[in-house]
């Protein structure tokens, strides 16, 4: 919808599709980390709207404890983004793409190949 | 232990199972070996004591094609933590609750061998025996007694369910919930480090590891048919000691066992290099208990907490 809507997001997103954001293992983040990416966003319909009916809402508690181990440990769990935007949703999804696009150009590049460790 | 043999002998005799799975004496001295009983000859080497220190149920899913051969019923004897163990199994719908037969035992912590060798400076242990709060151990040119209370598991230090939550058949009576102990005293303190004293305790604790992956297998909640670190196409981490897909391949078990953890301390005791395997496990463990109210293996009806939600809990962590 962002692209017919003819609205602007970065293009150094890579839009990796999914059949739901249930089907994302907390390994995906982390390989995608690995590889070189600086940030992994999520996207999942709103609570309630999943396709799957619930799918959304597993996600949501594990995002959650990912989240909380990553901070307990001092790593950067702003890298990692988990945000409710619907297929239809394309104003939300440009602007979503836009803010953290704009966070990880603060936090600066992935420095996992100079680095032993996130 | 007379007790528990006549049991089973008597579940034998009302034909209530067809294998029974418990300890016997190994063949070291502080071991035991897993026993499994198919024929009533072999009950009276059945044991129960301080050195059971297995969680039994993992043959229940990680050989499940052997012994769920003819729709076999199995009796299994279990501590506190086996028993959730199996809580889960049945949750989870690896075994149907009427194919198995618990029987409780009354657990009162097991020894990790390791802290009895470190007791020792290493040095072989060529007799072993415990006598209520001692445990005398005596090797070629030493011999000594020690607290019992010093080599008991971490995990039994912190235990709150000794005894099985749920079962068919209790040796003795089983306890309820111990409130004395304070489970979480480890997080707590780990909470308590500044941030890079936390990432540092981590990061010395995990570089130890040789990814021999024992702790996987002998975990009674990671069953998977293929782990995500054997998987090769495509390759999630790579396969070598190296300290970033270490401590990644950690995380990620640690998530994968969120809610699902029955703090057994299987992993711990058998980590060949003495990590502190429970330390994470146990803050995911206190998280998810504050979060969402939810003890891995005590309820058999009630859904894992990572496979169950509420439409309107919170959800600060997620930024609109
Ligand atoms: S992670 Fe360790 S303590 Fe938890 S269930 Fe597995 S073996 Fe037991
Ligand atoms: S670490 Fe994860 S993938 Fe591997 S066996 Fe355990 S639960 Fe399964
Ligand atoms: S048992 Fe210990 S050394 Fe082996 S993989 Fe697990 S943590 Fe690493
Ligand atoms: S289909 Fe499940 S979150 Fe969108």
């Amino acid at each position: 919808m962002a692209g017919t809507g003819r609205l602007e997001y970065p293009t150094s997103i890579m839009a990796l599709r999914v059949l739901c954001s249930s089907r994302i293992d907390p390994v995906f983040l982390l390989k995608a980390y690995l590889k070189g990416a600086d940030g992994v966003l999520i996207g999942g319909c709103h609570p309630g709207d999943c396709h799957y009916e619930t799918g959304n809402y597993y996600t949501r508690r594990r995002f959650m404890i990912l989240k909380t181990i990553f901070d307990s440990l001092g790593l950067k769990s702003e890298r990692f983004r988990l945000s409710w935007i619907s297929a239809s949703e394309g104003v939300k999804f440009a602007k979503v793409a836009n803010e953290f696009t704009e966070t990880i150009n603060n936090i600066g590049p992935n420095d996992t190949k100079n680095n032993m460790f996130l | 232990m007379k007790e528990l043999q006549g049991k089973i002998k008597q579940l034998f005799d009302d034909k209530k199972v067809d294998l029974v799975i418990g300890w016997e004496k190994g063949s070291l001295p502080m071991s035991s070996s897993p026993l499994f009983i198919n024929n009533p000859e072999d009950i009276n080497k059945l044991i129960f004591d301080e050195t059971c220190q297995n969680n039994l149920a993992v043959y229940l899913t990680k050989d499940k094609r052997r012994l769920s051969k003819d729709n076999k019923k199995i009796g299994i004897v279990v501590k506190g933590c086996d028993a959730r163990s199996l809580v889960l199994y049945c949750v989870e719908q690896q075994v149907k609750r009427e194919n198995i037969v618990i029987v409780g035992v009354p657990c009162n912590g097991v020894i990790d061998k390791k802290k009895v060798l470190e007791k020792t400076d290493n040095r072989e242990v060529l007799e072993y025996r415990c006598d209520g709060n001692k445990v005398f151990v005596k090797g070629r040119d030493f011999e000594l007694s020690i607290n019992k209370i010093e080599v008991l598991s971490d995990s039994c230090l912190s235990c709150t369910y000794p005894d099985a939550p749920e079962f068919d058949e209790f040796i003795g009576t089983p306890r309820s919930e111990d409130k004395t102990k304070d489970e979480f005293k480890n997080v707590n303190d780990f909470e308590k480090l500044s941030l890079d004293k936390r990432w540092a305790t981590i990061n010395k604790e995990y570089s130890k590891c040789v990814r021999c992956y024992a702790c996987r297998n002998v975990c009674p909640s990671c069953y998977c048919n293929t782990c995500f670190v054997d998987q090769n196409d495509p390759q999630w981490i790579g396969k070598s000691p190296e300290i970033t897909d270490t401590i990644i391949f950690h995380l990620i078990r640690n998530l994968h066992v969120a809610g699902r953890c029955v703090e057994c301390g299987a992993c711990a005791r058998a980590c060949p290099e003495g990590i502190d395997l429970l330390l994470l496990n146990k803050k995911i463990t206190k998280e998810i208990r504050e979060r969402f109210d939810y003890t891995a293996g005590i309820d058999i009806n009630e859904k894992p907490a990572m496979a169950a939600y509420c439409e309107n809990e919170k959800q600060d962590f997620i930024m609109g």
